[in-house]
């Protein structure tokens, strides 16, 4: 960096260089001499540790490598987000892991997000019953063990009645031990693209909203953005449904045989997981919440109030974007949290990366490679919601002048 | 708390095993020509430690005051009556189908003693060595009388559940697809999680072991409101099971069972032991009992090694009388050879 510096002044701006005698006393050698030593003796540890187990597993015979990721799995999964069955491989077999983890996890923090700052602001309610309702939630969800309660969960929904009497609330909706069955229709390419008409509707939407908003800075007009954001994320793909041939079966579950068949359906172990894992966390998100909204001082309320806004415009246009900054940070902890809390999974009985990769080392023997394999999974998730939460603090961030 | 301690040993089980596998082996009583060996391990700390399930009445469970009893505890008993005549020298560790192996490649346990299935993949791949087969078993299907289910046949479109880490679920994925027969899994690590999982509904079918389905049923407030269907989808040969590489603990483990077997074949009881080793003049009873030769210095323990077990445990006629008849199991193959069994003991000479 230095030799591109323009000013000369940066350039010698440091101490004056002497070069390094070969003397104890030189601080600059002593701190090589030190480094050295440090790395050589981590590094013989790594060394000594890696050709013991080595060797242990060669004398214990122990089949080593990562080869078995090639062979058939033989394993019974229950729900799967691509096709799986048991003649795919053990690789297959812990991706289906991986993605069962996501859907729990990214479902999960969508929804305790959004729980928890809905809590999170009724603790702060002016209306007793409700503020006390909520500081009641926080305490007793927070003091309880996680596994405990998704244990309840699981076990409440397994006292729901069988398929054959199974609860009707909404026609084409069955609520049974066997988990919640929904109508849904046959899904087709033609429903792929419509999908896909929408997200390009959505980024439509998101640059159009932009360039009004610029527009508005410039000349102090406010425009309405949500007929064109209509037009793009509702009637485009509307139109591309249409235009091949707006195919629409319905699917509505029926109960044949011992089950139900059709329709979509979310499995008692999913919903007990996601619910444990989306309540518990909600009592923790509602604090940060609360102590960020707090932490806005009391004077914007009401310099706002005194401008007639209205409390909840209030926060939604000026507390909540500044609370935010206190907010996000803890936040990110809560999330990897969650992910990583998911690993409970298997407890009751739903197959995430942990439950597919115990049972991928306990058929292969291969202990150390399903941990590694465990290990870098979590965290790739984990650093990536890191990097993430990171990026978006670093937009809400004040930028200060 | 059972369950959340069990997660916690099940979740680290790996971690521990590589931990283990990192350290040298002189430290952990690993066998290596030359070396300390699992049995000296065992002699030095003057106590066993067996691997078995964590509560399948009939094989392993602990009673009212916390003694474990079962036939897969009867053969943990029986070894440290051949080490020390003192059946109590056992400390227990239950495992879950799925944390066994790496409790025992990580040298947690000894040995396991817990309705494992001899198979090629776990004598080789998995690093281990099987000792016998202490009970001939085959995979069977239960499901609530008031199902109608006559025959595993008619499962098709059910949901089953099962337990993970078991030749058990890779069995049900062979038959199903052998068989043409879709069915859903549910599958849950814990045996109580599991049968709570079956007998609240959420599954049609439970599958395991016949062995663990009677011992299951048996265990049910109301038995006779769940069915073990005829069909047996699989071999599944239990025995002990010990590192590879532990020759002289497999050896022991190997002529105990034999022992038991020999005992049963010479009518030799644990009643009446005692006064076979005193007065018995067959010749096979004399070298089995101790009295003459040195079969235990052998296996390097007292020569009175299988006369302490016999009174401890009794013959294996005894063992499985005393744990599994009264979960509703027959001998059935398990009868002597004699019987028309498969049990059958080579001569002790
Ligand atoms: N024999 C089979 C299955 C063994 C097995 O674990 N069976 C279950 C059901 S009978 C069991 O013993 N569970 C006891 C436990 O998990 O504590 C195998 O070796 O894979």
């Amino acid at each position: 960096m230095s030799s591109s510096t323009a000013d000369p002044r940066l350039a010698s701006a440091g101490p004056p260089r002497r070069p390094i005698r070969l003397s104890w006393s030189d601080e600059r050698l002593r701190a090589i001499v030190w480094q050295i030593l440090v790395v050589g003796i981590v590094g013989s540890i790594v060394w000594w540790l890696w050709s013991n187990t080595v060797h242990n597993l060669e004398v214990r015979r122990i089949a080593t490598g990562f080869g078995f990721l090639q062979r058939e799995a033989g394993l019974p999964i229950g729900e799967s987000l691509i096709d799986y069955d048991p003649t795919h491989s053990y690789l297959r077999a812990l991706t289906v892991g991986v993605l069962n983890t996501l859907k729990v996890a990214v479902v999960g923090v969508i929804l305790a997000t959004i729980l928890g700052t809905l809590i999170g602001i009724a603790k702060l309610s002016k209306n007793w019953l409700v503020s006390k309702l909520a500081s009641f939630y926080i305490e007793v969800i927070r003091d309880l063990p996680l596994l405990l309660q998704l244990l309840f969960w699981y076990t409440i929904l397994q006292g729901l009645p069988g398929p054959r009497q199974a609860l009707n609330p909404v026609d084409g909706v069955f609520l049974s031990n066997r988990g919640m069955k929904l109508p849904w229709i046959e899904w087709l390419p033609a429903h792929n693209w419509a999908l896909l008409a929408m997200v390009a509707g959505a980024v439509g939407t998101w640059a159009y909203a932009r360039a009004m908003r610029a527009k508005q800075y410039a000349d102090g007009q406010p425009r309405k953005i949500w007929p064109a954001g209509l037009a793009l994320m509702v009637g485009l793909p509307l139109v591309v449904w249409a235009a091949h041939g707006a195919p629409f079966t319905p699917d509505i579950p029926a109960l044949r045989g011992f089950n139900f068949r059709g329709g979509i359906s979310i499995s008692p172990e999913y919903f007990a997981l996601l619910l444990g894992l989306v309540t518990y966390t909600a009592g923790f998100i509602a604090e940060i919440v609360r102590a960020g909204i707090q932490a806005v001082n009391q004077g914007q309320w009401e310099a706002a109030e005194a401008l007639g806004m209205r409390r909840a415009e209030i926060l939604k246009r000026i507390v909540l974007p500044q609370a935010l900054r206190v907010i996000v940070p803890p936040m990110t902890s809560q999330y990897l949290n969650l992910t990583k809390n998911s690993s409970l999974a298997v407890a009751i009985g739903y197959q995430d990366i942990v439950s597919i990769a115990n049972t991928t080392l306990n058929q292969t023997g291969q202990a150390i490679e399903g941990i590694a394999i465990i290990m870098l999974v979590y965290l790739s998730i984990s650093l990536s919601i890191s990097l993430f939460m990171n990026w978006y603090n670093a937009r809400i961030a004040l930028v200060e002048r | 708390m059972k369950a959340l301690r069990l997660s916690v040993t099940r979740a680290l089980g790996g971690v521990a095993l590589a931990a283990s596998l990192a350290a040298p082996l002189a430290a952990q009583q690993a066998p290596a020509a030359g070396t300390a060996t699992t049995l000296d391990a065992i002699r030095a700390r003057g106590s066993l430690i067996c691997g078995v399930n964590t509560g399948l009445a009939g094989f392993a469970q602990p009673d009212s005051q916390g003694v474990w009893r079962g036939f897969d505890v009867d053969y943990c008993r029986a070894v440290a009556a051949a080490l020390w005549n003192d059946a109590s020298r056992v400390r227990y560790v239950p495992t879950t189908a799925q944390n066994r192996f790496t409790a025992l490649q990580s040298g947690e346990v000894d040995m396991l003693s817990r309705n494992t299935t001899w198979t090629l993949s776990r004598d080789t791949s998995l690093g281990f060595d099987f000792t016998g087969i202490n009970f001939y078993d085959g995979q069977g299907f239960m499901v609530k009388a008031s199902a109608g289910v006559r025959t595993a046949r008619d499962l098709n479109g059910a949901t089953i559940c099962v337990q993970p880490g078991t030749t058990t679920e890779q069995n049900l994925t062979d038959w199903a697809r052998a068989n043409r027969i879709q069915f859903t899994p549910v599958v849950i690590e814990q045996l109580n999680d599991v049968v709570q999982a079956y007998v609240s509904g959420r599954c049609d079918a439970y599958t395991t072991d016949v062995s663990g389905l009677a011992s299951t049923r048996s265990a049910q407030a109301r038995p006779q409101e769940h069915v073990i269907l005829p069909d047996v989808i699989s071999k599944e040969p239990l025995g002990p099971l010990v590192r590879h590489g532990d020759q002289r603990f497999a050896d022991l483990l190997r002529w105990i069972h034999y022992g038991l077997i020999g005992a049963e074949e010479l009518g030799i009881t644990a009643a009446n032991v005692a006064q076979a080793a005193a007065s018995d003049q067959r010749p096979e009873v004399q070298r089995m009992l101790g009295r003459t030769g040195d079969l235990g210095r052998m296996l390097t323990v007292d020569n009175a090694w299988l006369l302490n077990v016999i009174r401890t445990v009794g013959n294996y006629g005894e063992v499985f009388e005393r744990n599994l008849v009264p979960i509703g199991l027959q001998r059935g193959p398990n009868a002597l050879w004699t019987n028309g069994g498969l049990q059958y003991s080579p001569p002790f000479r």
